[in-house]
């Protein structure tokens, strides 16, 4: 049995939930066994994950924290063959806290399913996307966390039967205030992300970036040296020691491309950079660019996907 | 309070990364090495907090010995002593074994590591540590106030941000926000000169390993960008829908 762990914001599943039940069904039909999904018992509609190929699926009163969920799930593990936590901002907790007390063996910025699965070897990003490491999983119950969006969702059908567990893992913090911003797409998870840098020359002229990331139904970024002199929030830096984005979208407008950036891009499907310079080095690491002013290039890109979304 | 602050020995943020020509391991040769960015802002917040309350620092790293320049340096900054956990570091549960083992046998009261190291990217030590130890655990910490014997800390989620609170000893895995880019400190000639004296203690860490790295690679080059004229902005939209069909 591939043993997944299936996360819910607010009660709902969201697309890396069934990416992950979707991963836990590759890899069990590759070692020819079946999928339990455990999820909260408070998430709406779990036996949707059915669909995505789960063969039981286990609610149970989930603890409030990472390092409680993974103590519980270090409980029901039994004699899984594997386990699968997607590597959300919870579940990159859920996953070494498990393998500290299961004593498992882990892959944590997991970019594909196990090309090998006895013993499991996969793929990782490494010095921040600079590099790939091919790593094996030798000693110890096989646990894989996966970068969101790095494999899909693929639809296939498993039993879905639905039980109940239960597992003592008590919380170790006191939650004294969750704030999530609400009607703005979250970074990590973006599809499209739309991001910009100095060359917007002033925090007075991010309009037209959130703008343009209203109509692509995009999550807005930066660069660096934009939120560390404040013209945006330090949860918009993307890069090396920033956020980590794989979009399949990633619009840089007005930023140079500093190695340090890139490390946090590269992983995009498709990278656009809009620059006045055209030596900046992010038409090196750029699918598509436009060398011009942002501040006329974008009204125009604005307006013409508003023709385009009206016309598709 | 004693604080230990966990600290890698990464290549340098703007470093080429080259592997060996076998594929087998990251090839150091012409790097230069830093304090992990993610460790030097825990760092810069010990350093905080000993300076409005009062603390002993102790920085600690597992590796080999040619680590001890970082954690020189990180004790030129103002870290109290060091320890150096002799082990080659092979996977992150190895290295968190060793943590734990030093930890047990030495009193903290706060122990702050960096989210994640630059090269391997595992975020999985801190979360280790702490679940070893059965402490409390924040993990991409952006603020930190310490009261007495409680802590409340602030912390990135997907989206938005949570505010716990928790009792002391605690882990932090933390990241900028903790302090900001220009806390960070250079070290100056008098801490240079005094962090030769300060005491490094090596001793022994874990050896083994639950995983091993196969092979390296670097991803595959990008093909030429293409170009798009800046009056053609419909161009690139067509070309985003019908071509890379992003939308």
């Amino acid at each position: 049995m591939i043993v997944v762990f299936v996360e819910s914001w607010n009660n709902q599943f969201k697309k890396a939930s069934f990416e992950a039940v979707s991963y836990a069904r590759s890899w069990a039909n590759t070692t020819g066994c079946g999928v339990r999904a455990i999820t909260s018992a408070s998430a709406e509609n779990a036996n949707q994950l059915a669909q995505y190929g789960a063969d039981e699926i286990a609610t149970l009163e989930l603890a409030k924290t990472g390092a409680g969920i993974g103590a519980q799930l270090a409980g029901l593990v039994g004699d899984a063959q594997g386990i699968v936590v997607a590597g959300t901002a919870m579940g990159k907790i859920i996953a070494p806290t498990l393998a500290a007390l299961s004593n498992g063996a882990l892959s944590t910025n997991t970019t594909n399913t196990p090309s090998s699965t006895s013993p499991v070897i996969v793929e990782r990003g490494a010095f921040s996307s600079k590099g790939i490491e091919t790593i094996s999983l030798n000693n110890g119950l096989p646990i894989i966390s996966f970068v969101p969006n790095a494999i899909g969702i693929k639809e296939e059908a498993g039993a879905g039967a639905m039980s109940t567990a239960e597992s003592a893992g008590s919380d170790m913090l006191n939650v004294d205030e969750v704030s999530v911003a609400s009607g703005k797409v979250a970074l990590p998870e973006a599809e499209i992300v739309v991001s910009a840098g100095r060359g917007l020359k002033g925090p007075e002229n991010w309009g037209m970036i959130e703008e343009l990331a209203n109509v692509l139904g995009a999550a807005t970024a930066c660069s660096k040296p934009v939120s560390d002199i404040g013209w945006r929030p330090h949860s918009e830096h993307v890069g090396q020691t920033g956020i980590q984005v794989n979009p399949n979208l990633y619009i840089a407008v007005g930023i140079s491309g500093a190695i340090q950036h890139l490390a946090g891009v590269s992983a995009s499907k498709t990278i656009v950079a809009i620059n006045t310079d055209p030596e900046a080095p992010f038409f090196k690491a750029a699918d598509y660019g436009i060398v011009g002013d942002a501040f006329e290039v974008i009204p125009q890109l604005i307006e013409e996907l508003r023709a385009f979304k009206a016309a598709n | 309070m004693n604080i230990l602050v966990c600290i890698s020995h990464v290549p340098d943020t703007t470093a080429k990364i080259n592997f060996t020509a076998d594929g087998s391991a990251f090839d150091p040769l012409g790097v230069q090495f830093v304090i992990n960015p993610y460790d030097e802002f825990g760092l810069t917040k010990a350093l905080h907090i000993k300076e409005a309350q009062g603390a002993t620092i102790t920085v600690l790293n597992v590796g080999g010995p040619e680590t001890e320049p970082t954690l020189r340096k990180a004790m030129a900054i103002g870290a109290d002593q060091a320890i150096r956990l002799n082990a080659t570091p092979t996977d992150a549960i190895t290295v968190a074994k060793s943590i734990k083992n030093h930890i047990q046998a030495n009193t903290y009261d706060l122990i702050i590591c960096g989210q994640e190291s630059i090269d391997y990217n595992g975020q999985q030590v801190p979360a280790m540590v702490a679940a070893f130890l059965d402490l409390p655990f924040v993990n991409a910490c952006v603020g930190l106030d310490i009261n007495g014997d409680t802590a409340t800390a602030k912390a990135e989620i997907d989206g938005g941000h949570t505010t716990y609170s928790c009792s002391l000893p605690m882990v932090v895995g933390g990241k900028k926000g903790l302090v900001e880019e220009k806390d960070l400190r250079i070290p100056n000639m008098r801490g240079i000169m005094t962090a030769r004296t300060k005491p490094l203690i090596v001793e022994e860490g874990e050896g083994g390993g639950h995983t091993a790295a196969v092979s390296f690679a670097k991803p595959a080059a990008k093909s030429a960008v293409k170009l798009v004229p800046a009056d053609q902005v419909n161009e690139l939209v067509r070309m985003l829908h019908e071509e890379s069909k992003s939308i």
